[in-house]
Protein backbone atom coordinates (compact mmCIF):
# COMPACT_ATOMS: atom_id res chain seq x y z
CA UNK A 1 0.00 0.00 0.00
CA UNK A 2 2.42 2.36 1.08
CA UNK A 3 4.65 1.49 -1.71
CA UNK A 4 1.99 1.91 -4.42
CA UNK A 5 1.37 5.54 -3.36
CA UNK A 6 5.11 6.29 -3.40
CA UNK A 7 5.09 5.18 -6.74
CA UNK A 8 2.12 7.17 -7.61
CA UNK A 9 3.65 10.37 -6.10
CA UNK A 10 6.96 9.59 -8.14
CA UNK A 11 4.97 9.34 -11.26
CA UNK A 12 2.89 12.64 -10.66
CA UNK A 13 6.18 14.23 -9.97
CA UNK A 14 7.90 13.30 -12.93
CA UNK A 15 5.21 14.26 -15.02
CA UNK A 16 5.20 17.79 -13.80
CA UNK A 17 8.79 17.98 -13.95
CA UNK A 18 7.67 16.77 -17.80
CA UNK A 19 4.95 19.27 -18.04
CA UNK A 20 7.51 21.77 -16.29
CA UNK A 21 9.98 21.89 -18.91
CA UNK A 22 7.02 21.97 -21.72
CA UNK A 23 6.12 25.30 -20.13
CA UNK A 24 9.59 26.69 -19.64
CA UNK A 25 11.57 25.38 -23.52
CA UNK A 26 10.68 28.65 -25.06
CA UNK A 27 12.30 30.86 -22.88
CA UNK A 28 15.37 28.26 -23.17
CA UNK A 29 15.45 28.26 -26.65
CA UNK A 30 15.39 31.71 -26.75
CA UNK A 31 18.09 32.16 -24.16
CA UNK A 32 20.46 29.36 -26.31
CA UNK A 33 19.88 30.97 -29.18
CA UNK A 34 20.53 34.48 -28.23
CA UNK A 35 24.43 34.26 -27.76
CA UNK A 36 24.53 32.16 -31.07
CA UNK A 37 25.59 33.47 -34.61
CA UNK A 38 23.01 33.65 -37.51
CA UNK A 39 24.66 30.74 -39.34
CA UNK A 40 24.61 28.75 -36.11
CA UNK A 41 20.65 29.63 -35.25
CA UNK A 42 19.73 28.55 -39.05
CA UNK A 43 22.03 25.58 -39.40
CA UNK A 44 20.92 23.97 -35.63
CA UNK A 45 18.71 25.73 -33.03
CA UNK A 46 18.87 23.76 -30.45
CA UNK A 47 22.65 23.55 -29.82
CA UNK A 48 24.78 25.49 -27.22
CA UNK A 49 26.52 28.45 -28.46
CA UNK A 50 30.48 27.64 -29.95
CA UNK A 51 31.77 30.64 -28.81
CA UNK A 52 30.27 32.33 -26.32
CA UNK A 53 29.54 35.91 -27.62
CA UNK A 54 27.59 39.51 -26.33
CA UNK A 55 27.44 40.90 -29.62
CA UNK A 56 24.09 40.15 -30.20
CA UNK A 57 23.14 41.89 -26.99
CA UNK A 58 24.95 44.59 -27.46
CA UNK A 59 23.38 45.25 -31.09
CA UNK A 60 19.88 44.90 -29.83
CA UNK A 61 20.96 47.00 -27.04
CA UNK A 62 21.62 49.38 -29.13
CA UNK A 63 19.09 49.06 -32.16
CA UNK A 64 16.33 48.93 -29.88
CA UNK A 65 16.88 52.17 -27.80
CA UNK A 66 16.75 49.82 -24.97
CA UNK A 67 17.46 52.60 -21.95
CA UNK A 68 15.39 55.05 -23.40
CA UNK A 69 12.74 52.88 -23.91
CA UNK A 70 13.19 51.09 -20.60
CA UNK A 71 13.01 53.92 -18.59
CA UNK A 72 9.88 54.90 -20.27
CA UNK A 73 8.41 51.88 -18.98
CA UNK A 74 9.14 52.34 -15.86
CA UNK A 75 8.13 55.90 -15.64
CA UNK A 76 4.65 54.91 -16.92
CA UNK A 77 4.35 52.03 -14.94
CA UNK A 78 5.32 53.14 -11.63
CA UNK A 79 3.31 55.89 -11.78
CA UNK A 80 0.77 55.07 -13.14
CA UNK A 81 0.10 52.08 -10.43
CA UNK A 82 0.57 54.45 -7.60
CA UNK A 83 -1.55 56.92 -8.75
CA UNK A 84 -4.47 54.05 -9.83
CA UNK A 85 -3.78 52.80 -6.00
CA UNK A 86 -3.63 56.29 -4.28
CA UNK A 87 -7.08 57.61 -6.38
CA UNK A 88 -9.00 54.63 -5.97
CA UNK A 89 -8.26 54.08 -2.22
CA UNK A 90 -9.48 57.33 -1.41
CA UNK A 91 -12.72 56.86 -3.90
CA UNK A 92 -13.46 53.53 -2.67
CA UNK A 93 -13.43 54.67 0.72
CA UNK A 94 -15.13 58.00 0.61
CA UNK A 95 -17.75 55.52 -1.25
CA UNK A 96 -18.51 53.22 1.49
CA UNK A 97 -18.24 55.87 4.44
CA UNK A 98 -20.79 58.05 2.52
CA UNK A 99 -23.23 55.55 1.43
CA UNK A 100 -25.81 58.26 -0.42
CA UNK A 101 -27.96 57.14 -3.80
CA UNK A 102 -25.02 59.32 -5.87
CA UNK A 103 -22.46 57.45 -4.61
CA UNK A 104 -23.78 54.23 -4.72
CA UNK A 105 -24.89 54.68 -8.20
CA UNK A 106 -21.47 55.98 -9.42
CA UNK A 107 -19.89 52.56 -8.27
CA UNK A 108 -22.24 50.69 -9.59
CA UNK A 109 -21.44 52.76 -12.87
CA UNK A 110 -17.82 52.15 -12.24
CA UNK A 111 -18.44 48.28 -11.60
CA UNK A 112 -20.70 47.65 -15.00
CA UNK A 113 -18.34 49.51 -17.14
CA UNK A 114 -15.77 46.92 -16.50
CA UNK A 115 -16.89 44.75 -19.08
CA UNK A 116 -16.49 47.09 -21.88
CA UNK A 117 -13.69 46.28 -23.48
CA UNK A 118 -10.58 48.37 -24.78
CA UNK A 119 -11.49 47.42 -28.36
CA UNK A 120 -14.86 49.15 -28.14
CA UNK A 121 -13.07 52.56 -26.92
CA UNK A 122 -10.23 52.62 -28.78
CA UNK A 123 -10.85 54.44 -31.95
CA UNK A 124 -13.00 57.34 -30.29
CA UNK A 125 -10.21 57.73 -28.07
CA UNK A 126 -7.79 58.23 -30.56
CA UNK A 127 -10.11 60.98 -32.28
CA UNK A 128 -10.57 62.66 -28.89
CA UNK A 129 -7.31 62.94 -27.66
CA UNK A 130 -6.11 63.77 -31.10
CA UNK A 131 -7.94 66.49 -31.67
CA UNK A 132 -6.61 67.73 -28.30
CA UNK A 133 -2.79 67.24 -29.31
CA UNK A 134 -2.63 65.06 -26.34
CA UNK A 135 -1.41 61.95 -28.04
CA UNK A 136 2.52 61.24 -28.36
CA UNK A 137 2.78 61.70 -24.99
CA UNK A 138 4.12 59.75 -21.83
CA UNK A 139 2.06 61.62 -19.57
CA UNK A 140 -1.36 60.92 -21.38
CA UNK A 141 -0.81 57.67 -21.46
CA UNK A 142 -0.13 57.40 -17.59
CA UNK A 143 -3.32 59.69 -16.91
CA UNK A 144 -5.06 56.65 -19.50
CA UNK A 145 -3.96 54.05 -17.28
CA UNK A 146 -5.28 55.95 -14.29
CA UNK A 147 -8.91 56.39 -16.11
CA UNK A 148 -8.94 52.32 -17.21
CA UNK A 149 -7.37 51.00 -13.90
CA UNK A 150 -9.54 53.00 -11.40
CA UNK A 151 -12.57 50.34 -11.65
CA UNK A 152 -10.98 47.30 -11.27
CA UNK A 153 -9.14 49.29 -8.07
CA UNK A 154 -12.18 50.99 -6.34
CA UNK A 155 -14.05 47.79 -6.82
CA UNK A 156 -11.39 45.53 -4.47
CA UNK A 157 -10.37 48.48 -2.63
CA UNK A 158 -14.42 48.78 -1.79
CA UNK A 159 -14.68 44.97 -0.50
CA UNK A 160 -11.67 45.87 1.46
CA UNK A 161 -12.58 49.00 3.07
CA UNK A 162 -15.93 47.61 4.18
CA UNK A 163 -13.71 45.37 6.76
CA UNK A 164 -12.33 48.51 8.31
CA UNK A 165 -13.91 49.64 11.32
CA UNK A 166 -15.30 53.02 10.76
CA UNK A 167 -14.79 53.45 14.65
CA UNK A 168 -11.13 53.45 14.02
CA UNK A 169 -11.99 56.28 11.76
CA UNK A 170 -14.14 58.00 14.45
CA UNK A 171 -11.86 57.88 17.18
CA UNK A 172 -8.84 59.97 15.06
CA UNK A 173 -11.36 62.26 14.06
CA UNK A 174 -12.37 63.02 17.63
CA UNK A 175 -8.75 63.36 18.66
CA UNK A 176 -8.55 65.85 15.89
CA UNK A 177 -7.34 64.13 12.57
CA UNK A 178 -9.37 66.02 9.34
CA UNK A 179 -10.58 63.60 6.90
CA UNK A 180 -7.86 63.44 5.15
CA UNK A 181 -5.47 63.30 7.68
CA UNK A 182 -7.20 60.00 8.99
CA UNK A 183 -7.41 58.47 5.53
CA UNK A 184 -3.67 58.60 4.86
CA UNK A 185 -2.65 57.73 8.47
CA UNK A 186 -5.22 55.37 9.61
CA UNK A 187 -6.91 54.05 6.78
CA UNK A 188 -4.40 53.84 3.79
CA UNK A 189 -1.91 52.19 5.82
CA UNK A 190 -4.07 49.59 7.38
CA UNK A 191 -5.17 49.14 3.64
CA UNK A 192 -1.01 48.43 2.16
CA UNK A 193 -2.10 43.87 1.72
CA UNK A 194 -4.96 44.94 -0.75
CA UNK A 195 -2.46 47.95 -2.24
CA UNK A 196 0.11 45.05 -2.86
CA UNK A 197 -2.30 43.01 -4.36
CA UNK A 198 -3.68 45.74 -7.33
CA UNK A 199 -0.41 46.80 -7.77
CA UNK A 200 1.20 43.37 -9.13
CA UNK A 201 -2.10 42.69 -10.91
CA UNK A 202 -1.23 46.78 -12.36
CA UNK A 203 1.91 46.03 -12.92
CA UNK A 204 1.61 42.61 -14.86
CA UNK A 205 -1.19 44.91 -17.24
CA UNK A 206 1.22 47.72 -18.22
CA UNK A 207 4.43 46.77 -18.24
CA UNK A 208 3.23 44.35 -20.83
CA UNK A 209 0.50 46.16 -22.56
CA UNK A 210 0.94 46.62 -26.26
CA UNK A 211 -2.31 47.83 -28.12
CA UNK A 212 -2.96 51.41 -25.70
CA UNK A 213 0.69 51.95 -25.96
CA UNK A 214 0.69 51.43 -29.90
CA UNK A 215 -2.10 53.96 -30.22
CA UNK A 216 -0.64 56.70 -28.27
CA UNK A 217 2.93 56.63 -28.68
CA UNK A 218 4.34 57.62 -32.12
CA UNK A 219 7.44 59.04 -32.07
CA UNK A 220 10.68 56.43 -30.95
CA UNK A 221 11.98 58.20 -28.51
CA UNK A 222 8.72 57.45 -26.30
CA UNK A 223 8.88 53.93 -26.93
CA UNK A 224 8.33 51.34 -23.97
CA UNK A 225 9.72 48.39 -24.46
CA UNK A 226 6.98 45.96 -25.69
CA UNK A 227 6.84 48.83 -28.78
CA UNK A 228 10.42 48.67 -29.69
CA UNK A 229 10.78 45.26 -28.99
CA UNK A 230 8.14 44.72 -31.98
CA UNK A 231 9.40 47.51 -34.09
CA UNK A 232 13.09 45.76 -33.88
CA UNK A 233 11.62 42.52 -34.58
CA UNK A 234 10.10 43.84 -37.78
CA UNK A 235 13.04 45.88 -39.42
CA UNK A 236 15.26 42.57 -38.56
CA UNK A 237 13.17 39.73 -38.89
CA UNK A 238 16.06 38.12 -40.91
CA UNK A 239 18.61 38.58 -38.08
CA UNK A 240 18.10 36.50 -35.56
CA UNK A 241 20.62 36.54 -33.01
CA UNK A 242 20.17 40.01 -32.09
CA UNK A 243 16.18 39.31 -32.44
CA UNK A 244 16.69 36.42 -29.48
CA UNK A 245 19.37 38.76 -27.58
CA UNK A 246 16.26 41.91 -28.03
CA UNK A 247 13.45 39.48 -26.66
CA UNK A 248 16.00 38.55 -24.08
CA UNK A 249 16.54 42.08 -22.56
CA UNK A 250 12.89 42.78 -22.65
CA UNK A 251 11.77 39.67 -20.75
CA UNK A 252 14.81 40.22 -17.98
CA UNK A 253 13.54 43.08 -15.77
CA UNK A 254 10.28 41.17 -14.87
CA UNK A 255 11.78 37.99 -14.62
CA UNK A 256 14.53 39.28 -12.00
CA UNK A 257 11.22 41.02 -10.31
CA UNK A 258 9.60 37.69 -10.16
CA UNK A 259 12.59 35.68 -8.61
CA UNK A 260 12.29 38.41 -5.71
CA UNK A 261 9.03 38.71 -5.28
CA UNK A 262 7.54 35.27 -6.84
CA UNK A 263 5.15 34.48 -3.58
CA UNK A 264 4.09 37.99 -3.53
CA UNK A 265 3.05 37.70 -6.99
CA UNK A 266 1.21 34.72 -7.19
CA UNK A 267 -0.59 35.25 -3.87
CA UNK A 268 -1.68 38.76 -5.75
CA UNK A 269 -3.22 37.33 -8.38
CA UNK A 270 -5.03 34.87 -6.01
CA UNK A 271 -6.42 37.58 -3.79
CA UNK A 272 -7.34 39.49 -6.51
CA UNK A 273 -9.37 36.71 -8.37
CA UNK A 274 -11.35 36.18 -5.30
CA UNK A 275 -14.12 38.28 -5.68
CA UNK B 1 -21.07 57.31 7.73
CA UNK B 2 -18.32 60.21 8.56
CA UNK B 3 -19.46 64.15 8.09
CA UNK B 4 -17.39 67.42 8.16
CA UNK B 5 -18.67 70.07 9.26
CA UNK B 6 -20.10 72.98 6.79
CA UNK B 7 -20.88 72.62 3.52
CA UNK B 8 -17.89 73.80 1.73
CA UNK B 9 -15.72 71.40 3.67
CA UNK B 10 -17.87 68.57 2.50
CA UNK B 11 -17.59 69.67 -0.62
CA UNK B 12 -13.91 69.83 -0.62
CA UNK B 13 -13.70 66.85 0.81
CA UNK B 14 -15.79 65.20 -1.89
CA UNK B 15 -13.48 66.91 -5.11
CA UNK B 16 -10.54 65.86 -2.85
CA UNK B 17 -11.58 61.97 -2.16
CA UNK B 18 -13.65 61.23 -5.55
CA UNK B 19 -12.43 64.10 -8.19
CA UNK B 20 -9.54 62.81 -9.50
CA UNK B 21 -10.81 59.07 -9.78
CA UNK B 22 -14.40 60.09 -11.25
CA UNK B 23 -12.66 62.62 -13.56
CA UNK B 24 -10.04 60.02 -15.24
CA UNK B 25 -13.17 57.21 -15.44
CA UNK B 26 -15.45 59.81 -17.21
CA UNK B 27 -13.32 61.05 -19.50
CA UNK B 28 -11.19 57.93 -20.47
CA UNK B 29 -14.07 55.26 -20.61
CA UNK B 30 -17.27 57.04 -19.93
CA UNK B 31 -17.27 59.78 -22.49
CA UNK B 32 -15.17 57.81 -25.19
CA UNK B 33 -17.53 54.83 -24.68
CA UNK B 34 -20.78 57.02 -25.52
CA UNK B 35 -18.67 59.07 -27.93
CA UNK B 36 -17.96 56.10 -29.65
CA UNK B 37 -22.08 55.38 -29.97
CA UNK B 38 -22.34 58.74 -31.54
CA UNK B 39 -19.45 57.89 -34.00
CA UNK B 40 -21.12 54.79 -35.33
CA UNK B 41 -23.98 57.00 -37.31
CA UNK B 42 -21.30 59.07 -38.84
CA UNK B 43 -19.18 58.41 -42.03
CA UNK B 44 -16.01 59.71 -40.15
CA UNK B 45 -12.85 58.71 -42.37
CA UNK B 46 -10.20 59.44 -39.65
CA UNK B 47 -8.59 62.41 -41.42
CA UNK B 48 -11.17 65.10 -42.67
CA UNK B 49 -12.34 67.64 -39.78
CA UNK B 50 -15.89 67.25 -40.93
CA UNK B 51 -17.85 64.29 -41.14
CA UNK B 52 -22.04 64.02 -41.26
CA UNK B 53 -24.37 61.70 -40.12
CA UNK B 54 -25.70 58.89 -42.00
CA UNK B 55 -28.19 56.98 -39.85
CA UNK B 56 -28.26 53.26 -39.60
CA UNK B 57 -25.89 52.82 -42.64
CA UNK B 58 -22.85 51.83 -40.80
CA UNK B 59 -24.89 49.25 -39.25
CA UNK B 60 -26.06 47.66 -41.75
CA UNK B 61 -22.21 48.04 -43.43
CA UNK B 62 -21.69 45.74 -40.83
CA UNK B 63 -24.30 42.79 -41.69
CA UNK B 64 -22.80 43.14 -44.74
CA UNK B 65 -19.25 42.73 -44.29
CA UNK B 66 -18.44 38.87 -44.66
CA UNK B 67 -15.26 39.39 -44.12
CA UNK B 68 -16.12 40.46 -40.27
CA UNK B 69 -18.71 37.60 -39.71
CA UNK B 70 -16.02 35.32 -41.06
CA UNK B 71 -13.26 36.73 -38.27
CA UNK B 72 -16.02 36.27 -35.91
CA UNK B 73 -16.73 33.26 -36.40
CA UNK B 74 -13.36 31.94 -36.42
CA UNK B 75 -13.01 33.54 -32.96
CA UNK B 76 -15.84 32.21 -31.98
CA UNK B 77 -13.65 28.35 -32.82
CA UNK B 78 -10.80 29.96 -30.82
CA UNK B 79 -12.81 30.70 -27.43
CA UNK B 80 -14.60 27.58 -27.81
CA UNK B 81 -10.97 25.91 -28.10
CA UNK B 82 -9.10 27.89 -26.16
CA UNK B 83 -12.22 28.39 -22.83
CA UNK B 84 -12.04 24.15 -22.15
CA UNK B 85 -8.46 23.79 -23.02
CA UNK B 86 -6.99 25.98 -20.45
CA UNK B 87 -9.27 25.66 -17.95
CA UNK B 88 -9.07 21.66 -18.15
CA UNK B 89 -5.24 22.14 -18.32
CA UNK B 90 -4.84 25.02 -15.28
CA UNK B 91 -7.82 22.98 -13.33
CA UNK B 92 -5.32 19.64 -13.32
CA UNK B 93 -2.44 21.52 -12.58
CA UNK B 94 -4.23 23.29 -9.42
CA UNK B 95 -5.62 19.53 -8.37
CA UNK B 96 -2.03 17.92 -8.62
CA UNK B 97 -0.17 21.17 -6.95
CA UNK B 98 -2.73 21.73 -3.98
CA UNK B 99 -1.90 18.34 -1.58
CA UNK B 100 1.28 18.88 -0.68
CA UNK B 101 3.70 17.57 -3.70
CA UNK B 102 7.11 17.66 -2.85
CA UNK B 103 8.72 21.12 -4.29
CA UNK B 104 5.42 22.20 -5.27
CA UNK B 105 5.76 25.97 -4.80
CA UNK B 106 8.78 25.83 -7.50
CA UNK B 107 6.35 24.11 -10.16
CA UNK B 108 3.65 26.67 -9.11
CA UNK B 109 5.94 29.31 -9.74
CA UNK B 110 6.67 27.65 -13.05
CA UNK B 111 3.49 26.96 -14.74
CA UNK B 112 2.70 30.89 -13.97
CA UNK B 113 5.49 32.42 -16.01
CA UNK B 114 4.26 33.23 -19.56
CA UNK B 115 1.90 35.45 -17.69
CA UNK B 116 4.89 37.65 -16.54
CA UNK B 117 5.57 38.54 -20.12
CA UNK B 118 3.05 40.21 -22.62
CA UNK B 119 1.67 38.91 -25.61
CA UNK B 120 3.48 40.53 -28.39
CA UNK B 121 6.68 39.02 -26.84
CA UNK B 122 4.88 35.27 -26.64
CA UNK B 123 3.86 35.46 -29.48
CA UNK B 124 7.19 36.48 -31.02
CA UNK B 125 9.12 33.85 -28.81
CA UNK B 126 6.44 30.94 -30.20
CA UNK B 127 7.21 32.21 -34.04
CA UNK B 128 10.48 31.18 -33.50
CA UNK B 129 10.16 27.82 -31.90
CA UNK B 130 7.38 26.72 -34.52
CA UNK B 131 9.42 28.22 -37.85
CA UNK B 132 12.63 26.89 -35.96
CA UNK B 133 13.34 25.10 -33.63
CA UNK B 134 10.08 22.50 -34.09
CA UNK B 135 10.74 22.23 -38.23
CA UNK B 136 14.45 21.45 -37.39
CA UNK B 137 13.11 18.49 -35.18
CA UNK B 138 10.84 17.32 -37.50
CA UNK B 139 13.11 17.30 -40.35
CA UNK B 140 16.32 15.67 -38.20
CA UNK B 141 13.81 12.84 -37.07
CA UNK B 142 11.59 12.79 -39.87
CA UNK B 143 8.34 13.58 -37.85
CA UNK B 144 5.95 15.01 -41.11
CA UNK B 145 3.76 16.71 -38.75
CA UNK B 146 6.74 18.78 -38.07
CA UNK B 147 9.02 18.85 -40.70
CA UNK B 148 7.25 22.09 -42.36
CA UNK B 149 6.19 25.40 -40.40
CA UNK B 150 2.38 25.46 -38.93
CA UNK B 151 2.54 28.82 -39.71
CA UNK B 152 2.94 28.61 -43.19
CA UNK B 153 -0.60 26.11 -43.01
CA UNK B 154 -3.88 28.07 -42.42
CA UNK B 155 -4.91 24.87 -40.52
CA UNK B 156 -1.98 24.47 -38.27
CA UNK B 157 -1.77 27.89 -37.56
CA UNK B 158 -4.96 28.34 -36.32
CA UNK B 159 -3.84 25.31 -33.97
CA UNK B 160 -0.73 27.38 -33.06
CA UNK B 161 -2.21 30.08 -31.76
CA UNK B 162 -4.40 27.84 -29.29
CA UNK B 163 -1.33 26.22 -28.10
CA UNK B 164 0.17 29.59 -27.74
CA UNK B 165 -3.08 31.04 -26.11
CA UNK B 166 -3.57 27.33 -23.77
CA UNK B 167 0.41 27.70 -22.98
CA UNK B 168 -0.09 31.59 -21.68
CA UNK B 169 -3.21 31.35 -19.33
CA UNK B 170 -3.25 27.57 -18.18
CA UNK B 171 -0.90 29.23 -15.43
CA UNK B 172 -2.74 32.21 -14.30
CA UNK B 173 -5.86 30.09 -14.37
CA UNK B 174 -4.50 27.67 -12.30
CA UNK B 175 -3.46 30.22 -9.35
CA UNK B 176 -6.69 30.95 -9.02
CA UNK B 177 -8.12 27.21 -9.22
CA UNK B 178 -5.62 26.67 -5.90
CA UNK B 179 -7.36 29.52 -4.55
CA UNK B 180 -10.41 27.83 -4.71
CA UNK B 181 -9.40 24.63 -3.67
CA UNK B 182 -8.18 25.59 -0.30
CA UNK B 183 -11.24 26.59 0.18
CA UNK B 184 -12.90 23.92 0.26
CA UNK B 185 -12.80 22.75 3.45
CA UNK B 186 -10.57 19.49 4.51
CA UNK B 187 -12.87 18.37 7.32
CA UNK B 188 -15.86 17.18 5.31
CA UNK B 189 -13.38 15.70 2.66
CA UNK B 190 -12.66 13.83 5.38
CA UNK B 191 -15.45 13.06 6.77
CA UNK B 192 -16.40 11.98 3.12
CA UNK B 193 -13.46 9.49 2.95
CA UNK B 194 -14.42 7.71 6.52
CA UNK B 195 -17.78 7.40 5.22
CA UNK B 196 -16.18 5.60 2.43
CA UNK B 197 -16.67 8.07 -0.57
CA UNK B 198 -14.33 7.16 -3.41
CA UNK B 199 -11.49 9.66 -5.17
CA UNK B 200 -14.08 10.51 -7.81
CA UNK B 201 -17.02 10.49 -5.80
CA UNK B 202 -15.23 12.95 -3.27
CA UNK B 203 -13.96 14.97 -6.67
CA UNK B 204 -17.55 14.84 -8.74
CA UNK B 205 -20.01 15.48 -5.80
CA UNK B 206 -18.36 17.69 -3.29
CA UNK B 207 -14.97 19.31 -4.64
CA UNK B 208 -16.54 20.23 -8.29
CA UNK B 209 -19.61 21.87 -6.66
CA UNK B 210 -17.75 23.43 -4.47
CA UNK B 211 -15.62 24.95 -6.92
CA UNK B 212 -18.40 26.70 -8.83
CA UNK B 213 -17.51 30.30 -8.09
CA UNK B 214 -13.67 29.84 -9.24
CA UNK B 215 -15.00 28.47 -12.12
CA UNK B 216 -17.56 31.25 -13.51
CA UNK B 217 -14.41 33.62 -12.59
CA UNK B 218 -12.12 31.25 -14.81
CA UNK B 219 -14.10 31.33 -17.65
CA UNK B 220 -15.22 34.77 -17.32
CA UNK B 221 -11.53 35.43 -18.06
CA UNK B 222 -10.89 33.27 -20.53
CA UNK B 223 -14.26 33.94 -22.55
CA UNK B 224 -13.15 37.67 -22.13
CA UNK B 225 -9.33 37.22 -22.75
CA UNK B 226 -10.19 35.23 -25.95
CA UNK B 227 -13.03 37.53 -27.92
CA UNK B 228 -10.38 40.14 -27.22
CA UNK B 229 -7.05 38.13 -28.49
CA UNK B 230 -5.55 40.95 -30.39
CA UNK B 231 -1.42 41.10 -29.59
CA UNK B 232 -0.54 37.43 -29.82
CA UNK B 233 -2.51 37.18 -32.75
CA UNK B 234 -0.38 39.89 -34.32
CA UNK B 235 2.94 38.76 -33.31
CA UNK B 236 2.54 34.93 -34.00
CA UNK B 237 0.69 35.01 -37.15
CA UNK B 238 0.30 38.62 -38.11
CA UNK B 239 -3.35 37.16 -38.88
CA UNK B 240 -1.89 34.92 -41.77
CA UNK B 241 -1.37 32.69 -44.04
CA UNK B 242 -3.51 34.36 -45.94
CA UNK B 243 -5.71 35.87 -43.61
CA UNK B 244 -6.86 32.62 -42.35
CA UNK B 245 -5.60 33.22 -38.26
CA UNK B 246 -7.67 37.16 -38.36
CA UNK B 247 -9.79 36.98 -35.41
CA UNK B 248 -12.27 39.65 -34.80
CA UNK B 249 -10.63 42.29 -32.65
CA UNK B 250 -7.61 42.47 -35.59
CA UNK B 251 -10.37 42.61 -38.01
CA UNK B 252 -12.06 46.10 -36.45
CA UNK B 253 -8.53 47.69 -35.74
CA UNK B 254 -7.14 46.85 -39.84
CA UNK B 255 -11.01 48.44 -40.66
CA UNK B 256 -10.73 51.63 -38.96
CA UNK B 257 -6.87 52.31 -38.85
CA UNK B 258 -6.04 50.95 -42.10
CA UNK B 259 -8.88 51.52 -44.32
CA UNK B 260 -10.26 54.74 -42.63
CA UNK B 261 -13.04 53.61 -42.09
CA UNK B 262 -13.70 54.84 -38.50
CA UNK B 263 -17.46 54.55 -38.55
CA UNK B 264 -17.65 50.98 -39.65
CA UNK B 265 -15.03 49.97 -37.61
CA UNK B 266 -16.31 51.49 -34.23
CA UNK B 267 -19.90 50.02 -35.52
CA UNK B 268 -18.17 46.53 -35.09
CA UNK B 269 -16.55 47.31 -32.23
CA UNK B 270 -19.93 47.88 -30.53
CA UNK B 271 -21.57 44.96 -32.17
CA UNK B 272 -18.44 42.36 -30.97
CA UNK B 273 -18.67 44.25 -27.66
CA UNK B 274 -22.37 43.16 -27.70
CA UNK B 275 -22.15 40.14 -28.45
CA UNK B 276 -19.54 39.42 -26.11
CA UNK B 277 -21.79 40.94 -23.03
CA UNK B 278 -24.56 38.66 -23.86
CA UNK B 279 -22.22 35.51 -24.16
CA UNK B 280 -20.45 36.48 -20.40
CA UNK B 281 -23.40 37.75 -19.09
CA UNK B 282 -25.04 34.81 -19.76
CA UNK B 283 -22.49 32.48 -18.66
CA UNK B 284 -22.38 34.36 -15.39
CA UNK B 285 -25.98 34.06 -14.70
CA UNK B 286 -26.30 30.02 -15.56
CA UNK B 287 -23.66 29.24 -13.32
CA UNK B 288 -24.53 31.48 -10.58
CA UNK B 289 -27.44 28.94 -10.57
CA UNK B 290 -24.82 25.85 -10.22
CA UNK B 291 -23.71 27.23 -6.73
CA UNK B 292 -23.79 25.67 -3.62
CA UNK B 293 -22.70 26.15 -0.01
CA UNK B 294 -20.45 24.17 2.02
Amino acid sequence: MVGTRASSSLLKGLMLTVLLFLFIFPFLFLLINSFKENTEITSNPLAFAQKFSMENYTTAFEKMGYLSSFTNSLIITVLAVLLISLVSAMTAHYFVRNQTKFNQYTFLLMVASMIIPFQAIMIPLVKIYGSLDMLDNVWSLIYMYVGFGCSLAVFIYHGFVKGVPAELEEAAMIDGCTRTQTFFRIVFPVLMPTTATISILNVLWIWNDFLLPSLVLISPENRTLPLSTFSFYGTYSVDYGPLMAGLVLTILPIMVVYLFAQRYIIQGVMQGSIK
Amino acid sequence: MIKEKGKWNRIRTRLLFTGPTLFAFLTVMMVPFLYGIYLTFTNWDGISTTHSLVGFQNYSAVFKDIVFWKTFGLTLKYVAFTVILVNAVAFLLAYSLSRGIKGQNVFRAGFFIPNLVGGIVLGLIWQFIFSNVLVYVGQKTGIPILSTSWLADPDKAFWSLVIVTVWQYAGYMMVIYIAGLMSVPNDILEAASIDGASGWTRMSRMILPLMVPSFIVCIFLTLQRGFMVYDVNLSLTKGGPFKSTEMVSMHVYEKAFLSRDYGLGQAEALVLFLLVAAITLLQVYFSKKLEVEA
